[in-house]
């Protein structure tokens, strides 16, 4: 495995920048990886030698595990850094911590940051792999690869399929990854949410905007509802909770009325009761801890491809032992 | 009241014969080849095969353009408090050699010019630079808080040319009503720095298909908009002069050419990198091209160039703002706004502004040098025979490729970077002195 030989380039930064081709490759390759993680010893060598920096700026538990999860089932040695208690902490600029770990010879950075366009920083920066795991309203690319994943193992292909995606896209990072990734692959992609939580010109990236849930839901095979953000209330972008779950919310009731077999995705973490009622999140359409459990899986798809893997070795690759 | 300048600091060396250029002086209808002679600080005489005087320099600017000193009356020098990025002295150096005899520094620094004896501070670090004349330039209120007014007769008396808190918007219509009531009393301008902070609150670019692609907050139009506005209608209510900084929108350059037609007194900016640029220079996360306010859609940016050429835009300034490249090394919403501009804006101006037939050469040099004498009260403007000898000889052959290492400036943030251009300041003479000489490649310490 060389670096150049990486189909995705040197870093994955976001689906936008991605090929159709890319982006069903790097599913394609997570299918083998999917039956590791359910071996009773849950390890192949593909990255051994290689050192991994977790470096996540903000606080993040599902991301943070599960490309943790990831690479050490790869076998790569790797060493988390949070902000807090870090040289971060003490106020050191992004690009000079970046040198630092390069000048202790890392293979791969993955990162989260609160600002957009902070991994793209990054890795003009250091030869290192970068991978974003999220950087502030841009891209969050595993998580929309790992949704994709999630829909195509339940409804087949992408193509015409209709994902609405509900909720605050205007801040959202998923969001955006999400609208890149399925719409390359041809899908039918909408939003539904309160005009204050629709970035400026969203119909310009191929969007549909449906302003009320219902008609959204009328439409949709599959409904990818984000977090609604608790400060976005005290930062007035919605009156209340209350009048949010009242008006946007995916109930139960709004799913039985849906004459299609919904899916239903939410990249996590849930506000029960404000974006989605927990009977629909428990419930029989939903396929939330699927998308967990593919995450693991993408993200070795990502660090393998990254690492040089050719995508039809991904087979061969992991009965290496 | 207007405020005797003619005692000139800058002391004149020998005669100085310009021989053979082309003389643009707009402001008194002139525009043909002949000399220049400029002898203690003033002008002389202007016509055909001037004689030499003893000890004269004569310098031969056939084929060049012999133009009033350029004046941008929109800089930061950041001195005091930010001299990482700049000092007075650098700019005034920077400016000289960008073809300006003369540049405002505005006083957003730390501390800022709120008070007169930081008025005379800036004015005798000008005068010590020995390079562009530095006009310093008051706040409005007290430590740019937008609580109460500054004590602007006596900065007017130490030497500040006009008012402003730019950097800031002037928060509320009252304070704002109060600057442009009080300061006709001295005849001088208000500046303002036209943002509606509640509008783009966050937002670090232009609010577009850019921002949403980038996942960066956005700035609208509306929130330069309601600003202008609310100024158009407060300078109709008093009477006073009213200046607005960097405009960006299609919509506050139509305001401004309504109220200049209704006879409200207002004098407006644009920006090289205004009339040059659109958000599409901040994508992906070009820090370099984050500026407040934003580089704005292909729409807005037309509408800046046609301000411009019907008069509306009366001045081109740079808004100067130089910042150190660690600042500017960030991720792009943790960076800061700014980009510098004084060693770019001749070629830029001559190149996309003149050869692309939007204003003519005599036009541009009453927007960079004419105009901006006339609004902020300076000396300057002219080739009259007997004024200052304030005068820049611009080469508009001179063909170069922007090259950061090469600025004056102690910053380097500009989305110029190898954009080849056409046209430089050959000579930038104050007061009757060479302080920058293109051929020489210095400038004089």
């Amino acid at each position: 495995m060389t670096r150049s030989a990486s189909l995705l380039g040197k870093d994955l930064i976001g689906l936008e920048d991605l090929s159709a081709e890319a982006i069903t490759s790097i599913l394609d390759t997570a299918e083998p990886f999917k039956e590791i993680s359910e071996r009773a010893i849950k390890k192949v060598p593909v990255l051994r030698g290689k050192t991994i920096v977790n470096l996540f700026f903000e606080a993040s538990t599902r991301t943070r595990i599960s490309f943790e999860f990831a690479e050490k089932r790869l076998s790569a040695d790797t060493v988390n850094i949070a902000s807090t208690g870090s040289s971060v902490a003490k106020g050191e600029t992004l690009v000079d911590t970046a040198r630092n770990l390069e000048a202790m010879r890392i293979d791969m950075v993955v990162i989260r940051h609160g600002s957009s366009g902070a991994a793209r920083f990054l890795g003009e920066r250091i030869p290192s792999n970068v991978i974003n795991a999220g950087d502030g309203r841009h891209e969050h690319p595993t998580q929309g690869l790992l949704d994709m994943l999630t829909i195509r193992a339940h409804r087949g292909p992408l193509d015409k399929l209709r994902v609405c995606i509900v909720g605050d896209v205007l801040h959202s990072r998923v969001a955006r990854s999400n609208i890149w990734g399925l719409t390359k692959l041809g899908a039918q992609v909408a939003v539904c949410a309160p005009r204050t939580l629709l970035p400026h010109g969203i119909e310009d990236l191929g969007v549909t905007v449906f302003s009320r849930i219902e008609e959204a839901i009328e439409w949709a095979d599959v409904l990818n509802v984000l977090r609604l953000q608790l400060e976005r209330m005290q930062g007035g972008f919605i009156p209340s909770l209350r009048e949010y779950n009242r008006v946007f919310g995916v109930t139960s009731e709004r799913v039985d009325a849906c004459p299609r077999d919904l899916l239903i995705l939410h990249p996590g973490p849930m506000n029960r009761g404000v974006e989605i009622d927990s009977d629909v999140a428990d419930g029989p359409h939903s396929v939330i801890l699927d998308q967990v459990t593919n995450g693991v899986a993408i993200r070795m798809a990502v660090l393998y491809l990254l690492a040089g893997g050719a995508p039809d070795s991904a087979e061969v690759a992991k009965r290496e032992t | 009241m207007r405020r005797d300048r003619e005692t000139d600091p800058m002391r004149s060396a020998a005669p100085i014969l310009l021989r053979g250029g082309r003389v643009i002086d707009p402001a008194n209808g002139r525009d043909d080849v002949c000399d220049v002679l400029i002898r203690d600080g003033r002008v002389e005489g202007v016509g055909q095969n001037l004689g030499t005087p003893d000890g004269a320099t004569v310098r031969d600017v056939a084929g060049l353009i012999v133009s009033p000193g350029l004046i941008d009356v929109h800089v930061h020098l950041r001195e005091p408090g930010g001299e990482h990025k700049e000092t007075i002295a650098t700019g005034a150096r920077a400016a000289a050699s960008g073809g300006y005899t003369a540049v405002c520094a505005m006083p957003n620094t730390d501390p800022p010019i709120d008070d007169p004896a930081s008025v005379g501070y800036v004015l005798a670090e000008g005068q010590r630079a020995r390079a562009a004349r530095v006009y310093p330039v008051g706040c409005i209120s007290v430590g740019m808080q937008g609580e109460r007014l500054t004590e602007i007769g006596e900065m007017v008396d130490a030497g500040a040319v006009a008012i402003t808190d730019d950097g800031r918007p002037v928060p509320t219509a009252a304070l704002m009503r109060l600057a442009l009531e009080y300061s006709r009393t001295f005849d001088i301008p208000v500046a303002d720095h036209c943002e509606d902070k509640t509008l783009s609150r966050g937002g670090s670019m232009n609010e577009g298909l850019v921002s949403t692609r980038l996942g960066l907050i956005g700035i609208p139009n509306a929130s330069e908009d309601v600003m202008i506005s609310r100024d158009l209608l407060l300078a109709e209510l008093t009477g006073g002069r009213l200046h607005i900084q960097h405009v960006s929108t299609r919509r506050g350059v139509t305001m401004i050419r309504e109220a200049k037609e209704r006879g409200i007194r207002v004098t407006a900016e644009a920006s090289p990198h205004h009339l040059t640029l659109t958000d599409a220079a901040c994508d992906p996360y070009r820090t370099e091209a984050k500026v407040n306010p934003p580089l704005r859609a292909e729409e807005d940016r037309i509408a800046v160039i046609e301000g411009l050429r019907d008069g509306t835009l009366d001045i081109i300034a740079t808004d100067h703002a130089p910042h150190h490249y660690d600042e500017k090394e960030q991720a792009f919403e943790d960076a800061p706004f700014g980009l510098v501009g004084l060693e770019t804006a001749v070629g830029l101006m001559l190149t996309h502004v003149v050869d692309k037939g939007v204003l003519t050469l005599p036009q541009l040099i009453e927007r960079m040098s004419v105009q901006p004498a006339r609004a902020f009260n300076l000396l300057g403007g002219t080739i009259a025979i007997g004024s200052v000898a304030d005068v820049t000889v611009i080469d508009p052959a001179y063909e170069w490729t922007v090259d950061p290492t090469r600025f004056l400036s102690k910053s380097r943030n500009t989305p110029f970077t190898g954009w080849p251009l056409r046209g430089r300041a050959a000579l930038t003479i104050v007061g009757g002195e060479v302080v920058w000489d293109a051929d020489g490649h210095k400038v004089k310490s």
